[in-house]
């Protein structure tokens, strides 16, 4: 928000030398073309906006503090009581720790691997552009189609990942890669991780753009390894791209439904959901809606911290 | 550095067999789906007699084209309104001088930040006191509504780094408010534009959430919808299910593979912001 006026020096005009020399390009803009009709133009869009986010949203925090069902005209205040509940209950708990296990493992992995990619595929191979379209494509495949797939490729007994690890030589390996209960989340993270490692490869791509070839190349001379050359040239000039990269990967993370909600359904025994598809079972499918925007609120709070971080991230750089 | 060396030589070959490993589950998907329904051989094992039938069957039995037609109506319909309502309303919020402007903003920079879960029941309520379940107005709607801060968040920051000087030369020629930004505005916003619809075209042609929660049961599903309940109808039957998952990508795939250097880079400039 605060970008350097460019205030010319020799323009005589009195009101330009009196304007403050923080003032913005936007700014400027905004005073020569302002006109009395502009909110007409903001009432459609911010009739949509109010009917769809931010009514039911502070519907949403009223409700968590009822035992409303979502059927039934009588209801009632129960304080904090879904909170309580919340939090006493085995489920949900196992459901919050989830929840930052989906975030942090497809966080990491999606950017190791992303950035990876990128940096192999920023060099002079021949393939580099054919390969950038394969690692992209199942970021525009449905979410449901590969949370199928991936079902299938879990399979036990003789399913294909099952019968790749016999190819490498563990003949007596058998996982229930989506029927173990400590092994569920995992698999589940591979699926997401194999779906968007594509999206943030792309992001990094566009950010090795802006790295000079000049600078390597001195540095090379200067006698950096490719290690050093990473860490010292590379690096700080991917900084914008990785505060992206992370902040996406985290509320994608932190908001995951379709692809738990296709292999598991949640499930074995509630140890694989995470509090996006535990708000829809609870509300729709148990009719407690009370419990379950309860437990949207937690989610909501998690992410809106995080979302704000980003937020103010994203401001300033959108204000550069 | 700038000369195909060995050691660029090597990572090609890395690269490839990486890529390779990475392709595997498509290799599966589309090595499964013209497989007979008989052969129960290695997933991995490429197909002895393969056959075209299961696209047949899958493309009858699915309601896949119905559901098509449902998602291209939703998509281009909620993408449009996104478009116009967007860039009006981010011109409005970067031209304005008033004191509301900025707050406004913030408002519908707040969206950004709530998740959709949070007001998903309250939000099925209010339609279902409407009487529109089952029917295509509410997706419509709450798409637009649940997009508008991102697609703002893009138009407005684009605005902002378009010098006013334009606007300025078409008012001395009498354009009003209204012409200066039909007929000067938008389509100087036509890069972003194209991030837009790509981003937001994704998000609602991909999203399973809400159809599920507003038109299960109902005939208007979508293609991610049909697709579920296909799947849970012929679990066991992994070559009709494949067909089946294939046939749903491929408008998409299609897309992609004709648009994949724009789509790629509408991308990668939405996302950096």
């Amino acid at each position: 928000m605060t970008s350097p006026a460019i205030a010319p020096a020799t323009d005589p005009s009195p009101s330009t030398a009196a304007r403050p020399r923080t003032e913005s390009v936007h700014r400027r803009n905004a005073r020569r073309t302002g006109s009395r009709y502009l909110w007409l133009f903001i009432v459609p869009a911010a009739a949509f906006y109010v009917f769809v986010v931010l009514i039911p949203s502070m519907q949403g925090v009223f409700f968590s503090f009822t035992d409303w069902n979502g059927l039934s005209a009588d209801w009632s205040f129960v304080g904090i009581d879904n909170f309580v509940r919340l939090f006493e209950d085995p489920v949900s708990i196992k459901a919050i720790g989830n929840t930052f296990l989906y975030a942090i493992l497809s966080t990491v992995f999606e950017n190791l691997f992303g950035l990876l990619v990128a940096l192999a595929l920023h060099s002079r191979i021949k393939s580099r552009n054919v390969l950038r379209v394969l690692f992209f494509m199942p970021v525009v495949l449905l979410s449901v189609v590969i949370a199928y797939l991936w079902q299938y490729l879990f399979q036990v007994n003789n399913g294909a990942i099952t019968q790749l690890l016999h190819a490498i030589g563990l003949a007596d390996a058998n996982p229930n890669w989506l029927g173990d209960p400590n092994l569920v989340v995992f698999s589940i993270s591979v699926i997401v991780i194999w779906q968007f490692t594509g999206y943030t490869m792309v992001i990094y791509l566009a950010g090795l753009q802006g790295v000079p070839q000049e600078q390597l190349e001195a540095a090379a001379i200067d006698g950096a390894g490719p290690v050093q050359r990473f860490w010292y040239v590379v690096r700080p000039l991917l900084a914008p791209a990785i505060t992206v990269n992370i902040m996406l990967s985290l509320i994608r993370g932190f908001m995951i439904f379709d692809q738990i909600w296709v292999t598991t359904g949640g499930g074995p025994a509630d140890t694989s959901h995470s509090l996006s598809t535990l708000v829809y079972r609870t509300a729709f499918q148990f009719g407690e809606l009370g419990r379950g925007t309860a437990i949207a609120v937690v989610l909501a709070v998690i992410v809106g911290i995080l979302g704000f971080i980003q937020y103010r991230g994203l401001l300033r750089g959108g204000a550069k | 550095m700038n000369r195909y060396s060995w050691r660029t030589g090597t990572l090609e070959g890395v690269m490839i067999v990486i890529a390779l490993i990475f392709m595997i589950p498509v290799y599966v998907l589309i090595n499964l789906s013209v497989r007979q329904q008989s052969d129960l051989s290695s997933p991995l094992a490429p197909t002895a007699n393969p056959t075209l039938d299961n696209f047949g069957a899958a493309w009858a039995q699915s309601g896949l084209g119905q559901a098509m037609v449902n998602s291209a109506l939703i998509t281009v319909i909620s993408v449009g309104l996104l478009v116009v309502l967007g860039a009006a309303c981010a011109y409005g919020l970067a031209r304005a001088t008033a004191r509301w402007s900025p707050p406004a903003f913030y408002l519908f920079m707040i969206g950004l930040l709530v998740p959709f879960q949070l007001g998903l029941v309250p939000l099925y309520r209010n339609f279902a006191a409407m009487g529109l379940l089952g029917t295509v107005v509410p997706l419509v709607i709450i798409y637009v509504g649940l997009r508008l801060p991102f697609t703002l968040f893009l138009y407005t920051t684009f605005l902002r780094q378009i010098p006013a000087e334009y606007e300025e030369a078409a008012s001395i020629d009498g354009a009003g408010t209204f012409a200066r930004f039909r007929r000067v505005v938008f389509p100087l916003l036509r890069p972003i534009t194209g991030t837009v619809i790509i981003l937001n075209g994704l998000f609602v042609w991909n999203d399973f959430l809400t159809p599920l929660l507003y038109l299960s049961g109902s005939v208007n599903r979508t293609v991610p919808l049909a697709v579920y309940s296909f799947v849970n109808e012929n679990t066991t039957v992994w070559p009709l299910v494949f067909s089946a998952l294939i046939i749903s990508v491929i408008p998409v795939l299609l897309a992609f593979f004709v648009f994949q250097k724009t789509l790629i880079q509408g991308f990668a400039s939405g996302v950096k912001g």
